[in-house]
């Protein structure tokens, strides 16, 4: 996929030293996070705490059905309760007003673009999944809103629904009339006939069959939006709970509401979790946008939890059938994946490209298999869309082939660490069969750690333990390799993004030496704002108090491509390095001038400009003070003042790896099962904050161990109805579900960023899920376990055991 | 109808008009502008919305104001004191406890309600007692390891 073969000798270079150079200096240390203090005090801002002048509430009334044709919707009782404000439905919407769009085309293996139907901000004609937007009610109170909502009275004729990703394709159901057989691409990576050959001389084929179970991904804080528009200059500021507040102006202003970019300000304050969810742009907060002119009032509305697991696109939901073809000695041959994957009733903002472009190119996982095939089939369902969750595609792929290679061990006699060792990829960089360059990796030095960590020499004696006390214990191991970073935007717009995916970032230093960085990332819980400081500190240096980070905000920042796919450190770190390199210039000129010395004499390090060889010194404030008072400058070669933008690009992906194995322990009585030690061992390239990583670990991991064991979206196969849609229904992991981690890492430093970073945020999502049920399989003896393993699932396989 | 309700919130004493069906979670971030209790679902499951009731960790959303009449209330506003944070809080910042922070003031008054009940909890007795509080940032390990020394420097 890409062409790393002239990567930049110096960046390697630089990537290769980061930490060697300085390692007292703020990169590389446990520094406790700037944005606690707010967080611990109560006084984060978050959407729904912000209340506006004139502020006014809504409420959305949504589809009590998974498909239905609506014949009428009655508004004179609703319209007459007390506060309402305004009714709007679909049918009140101008033409002028957009469809959703969707962000990236693919295009399938017949050479057509994928089925794209219209996804209208409300329903129009019919309503496709339970929780699709019918209608919004403003109101003086958020009270009075929803019981005039309750009073809207909507004729709908129930039609035949599907929400089985299995069902999708000869369904008598058609979501939309547009996509015959329900069907919006059938789309293929690789070399179907060199697989076809490995098979046909493969001493031994392993096959598997399962689901990749569809999630609700639950950020604690719901979506939220605050729209307001102002007549003294007809613009717009919308306040939004998301992850990507450019992206979300684009595609709001330019693709569904046509109003000008530079006339709608997107804020995206303090964001409580996204995980994905809170990429997509979404009907609520477009409509409180439009609504906001309209009515000539700002317009709040926040999501209550349940229409969170009714609204908010979900995750994963894909049908797989995998077959490993290996030589006698276990190596492998090939690869043939068969996917088939939910869409939901619409196209989310990056549904398309996650089973696709973010699945099939990581079937290679860390080993050599030279032959590999992948055939997905997106099919729309009656269900909420689907779009990125933690990993988005990546733990789906991983889980393919991890699954496959702890199955074919199992099948062929081999130690689950001993198939890896005979398959790991050694020489970088490396090419796989399915389009992407890993740069760097060590993947059995990770094996080797993680081994350690989870004590795997002392297995058998605990198992014999607990097999004591009637208990069964399994171990599960896990070689994840995810692509991160995303991405060279040439190469997205090769494979369908309909974006760049470069980042922004602006270095403003102050007068007085302080620094202000406006960054286009964004934090939802991820801790750029101590990050990003000691990124900025260690390249200019300067103490981490002098830096203040600025994100979430397009009226502030110059643009963005927003945080997701664990891009931020590796794009937008990349895009700080850049910047603060401009500063560096700019300055190292501006001291060569007051110190009267040629600029290529001047040498910048640790915060101070001095000409070697010399006295001659100058600190890093004092030439910032210079460029705003601008007595003695060279103004005739050099501008006052002193503030970078920097765009960057990447060149390739970034390839974080490692293996997690996972301990668990099975009652056969029940089937209950109990993580009882989780070990991981990562290679992140260069980690700027080992505190924050390990937080960003620990978090991945929860998420996917609740993938594996208890966490399961549910949609009553006969009525379409969301079962679970509370967390009285929806397991979430709590406390007492999880074990303390063990965490430990290896560096291999991405060769093509100025700090050798590779990006930590999903790895924990990606790793474990598989690690959890081969463990289970290695406990109880089962081929396949379903995720979630539920204890009923769990014993059912033991007693198949033992029939 | 609107009833009168007169609290202690944080040392203060505050009185307000409020309809029989106000929640006290939205007395405290609506009628007192307390925004820092949060408000993370609405089935009394998810916890963000802990406060203090005469030192007892209730979910604010389960509560209605007027049952509130007369009470001490403590949000996670007025958990510091002269500048310092409160032993529990330090001990989340400290030991990472905390990611995007929405859960945060809920669990770090629910991990002070412990110190009442089991001022020497051990590892499974803090996850046990974090039951009614969800976080899905931090996979909880890290405040597990915030409670345990918060409830330390506590005792």
């Amino acid at each position: 996929m890409t062409d790393i073969t002239e990567r930049d000798a110096s960046v390697r270079e630089r990537a290769a030293t980061a930490r060697a150079t300085r390692p007292s200096g703020p990169i590389g240390a446990r520094i406790e996070r700037k944005e606690d203090s707010r967080f611990l005090t109560g006084m984060g801002q978050y959407t729904a705490d912000i209340t506006l002048p004139r502020q006014t509430h809504a409420y959305f009334l949504r589809s009590p059905h998974a498909h239905a044709r609506i014949r009428g919707i009655g508004k004179q009782l609703a319209e007459h309760m007390p506060g309402v404000l305004a009714i709007y439905t679909g049918a009140d919407l101008p033409e002028s007003v957009g469809g959703l769009p969707c962000g990236w085309l693919i295009t399938g293996t017949d050479g057509q673009p994928m089925k794209e139907p219209k996804h209208p901000l409300l329903a129009q004609g019919k309503v496709r999944y339970v929780g699709d937007p019918v209608a919004i009610v403003v109101a003086e109170s958020g009270d009075q809103a929803k019981e005039a909502a309750m009073m809207l009275q909507v004729d709908y004729e129930p039609l035949p629904a599907v929400v089985d990703v299995r069902e999708a394709r000869g369904a008598a159901a058609v979501v939309h009339d547009a996509a015959p057989d329900n069907t919006c691409y059938v789309w293929a990576l690789g070399d179907a006939a060199a697989v076809d050959a490995a098979f046909a001389r493969a001493a031994h084929v392993t096959t598997l069959e399962f689901a990749n179970n569809r999630l609700i991904p639950n950020a604690i804080e719901p979506r939220a939006c605050n729209a307001s528009w102002s007549a003294a200059d007809d613009s717009y500021t919308l306040y939004v709970a998301n992850q990507n507040p450019h992206v979300e102006r684009l595609l709001m202003a330019a693709f569904v509401l046509g109003i000008p970019e530079h006339k709608l300000r997107v804020i995206a304050p303090d964001v409580g979790g996204g995980f994905g969810s809170k990429i997509c742009l979404y009907a609520e907060e477009t409509v409180c946008v439009w609504a906001s002119k309209r009515l000539g009032r700002p317009v709040r509305w926040t999501a209550e939890r349940t229409e969170s697991f009714l609204a908010d696109a979900h995750g994963r939901d894909h049908w797989t059938h995998a077959e490993l073809a290996l030589d006698r000695d276990g190596r492998f041959l090939g690869l043939r994946v068969k996917t088939t994957a939910a869409m939901g009733a619409y196209l989310s903002t990056f549904s398309t490209c996650i089973p696709t472009i973010l699945h099939a190119t990581l079937l290679a996982g860390q080993y050599t298999t030279p032959a590999i095939h992948c055939e997905v089939t997106a099919v729309f369902t009656n269900t909420a869309p689907v779009d990125a969750y933690r990993g988005a595609g990546r733990p789906e792929a991983t889980y393919v082939v991890e699954r496959l290679v702890s199955t074919a061990a199992r099948e062929m006699g081999l130690a689950q660490d001993e198939i890896r060792r005979r398959n790991f990829i050694r020489s970088f960089p490396y090419s796989t069969p399915v389009a992407l360059t890993y740069d760097t990796g060590d993947y059995e030095a990770c094996l080797d750690g993680a081994m350690k960590l989870a004590d795997v020499a002392g297995f058998p004696a605990r198992r014999a333990e607990a097999q004591a006390r009637g208990r069964l214990r399994g171990l599960g191991f896990s070689s994840y390799i995810e692509a991160c970073g995303l991405a060279p935007s040439n190469i997205a717009g090769a494979l369908g993004a309909r974006a760049g995916l470069f980042e922004v970032a602006e270095v403003r230093v102050h007068p007085t030496g302080k620094v202000t960085l406006f960054t286009g990332s964004h934090s939802h819980g991820q801790g750029h704002e101590t990050t990003f400081a000691q990124v900025v500190a260690e390249r200019l240096g300067i103490s981490i108090e002098d830096v203040d980070v600025v994100h979430g905000d397009t009226g502030r920042i110059p643009f963005g491509m927003g945080t997701y796919g664990s891009r931020s450190i590796a794009v937008g770190g990349a895009a700080i390095m850049k910047a603060c390199d401009k500063i560096i210039a700019k300055a190292t000129r501006i001291a060569a001038h007051l110190m009267g010395a040629p600029a290529g004499e001047v040498r910048f390090l640790a915060g101070t400009f001095a000409v070697p060889g010399t006295t001659k010194n100058l600190p890093f404030a004092q030439v910032a003070l210079a460029a705003y008072v601008p007595h003695n400058y060279p103004l005739a070669e050099l501008e006052p003042g002193l503030d970078e933008i920097a765009f960057y690009d990447p060149t390739n992906f970034t390839y974080p790896a490692g293996t997690h194995i996972c301990e668990v322990e099975v009652d056969p009585d029940t089937g209950a099962t109990q993580v009882v030690n989780f070990s991981a061992c990562d290679d992140f390239g260069n980690i700027v904050n080992p505190m924050i990583v390990e937080g960003q670990v620990h978090g991945g991991l929860a998420q996917g161990i609740g993938q594996a064991l208890i966490e399961a979206c549910v949609y009553d196969r006969e009525s379409g109805q969301l079962l679970t849609a509370s967390y009285m229904d929806y397991a979430m992991p709590r406390a007492a579900d999880l074990p303390s981690f063990r965490l430990d890492n290896r560096v291999t430093p991405c060769t093509h960023n100025a700090l050798g970073v590779k990006g930590c945020g999903e790895a924990g999502a990606i790793g474990a899920p598989p690690a959890v049920i081969n463990a289970i399989c290695d406990a109880t003896g089962a081929k396949e376990i379903g995720m979630p393993a539920t204890p009923e699932r769990v014993w059912r396989a033991l007693r198949a055991q033992r029939s | 109808m609107k009833i009168s309700v007169a609290v202690t919130v944080n040392g203060k004493a505050v009185s307000a008009e409020v309809q029989a069906r106000t929640l006290l979670v939205d007395f405290l971030r609506d009628s007192l502008h307390l925004a820092g209790t949060h408000v993370g679902c609405d089935t009394a499951q998810c916890g963000a919305c802990t406060v203090l009731l005469d030192g007892k960790p209730v979910k604010s959303c389960n509560v209605l104001a007027v049952q509130a009449q007369g009470a001490q209330l403590t949000t996670i506003e007025g958990l510091a004191a002269n500048g310092a944070l409160h032993p529990m809080q330090a001990a989340f910042r400290q030991h990472h406890g905390l990611q995007c922070g929405f859960c945060t003031p809920g669990m770090v008054l629910s991990a002070i309600g412990l110190a009442r009940e089991n001022p020497n909890a051990s590892d499974s007795e803090i996850r046990a007692a974090l039951d009614g509080n969800f976080c899905r940032c931090t996979g909880y390990h890290n405040i597990v390891k915030a409670v345990q020394q918060g409830l330390a420097e506590m005792a």
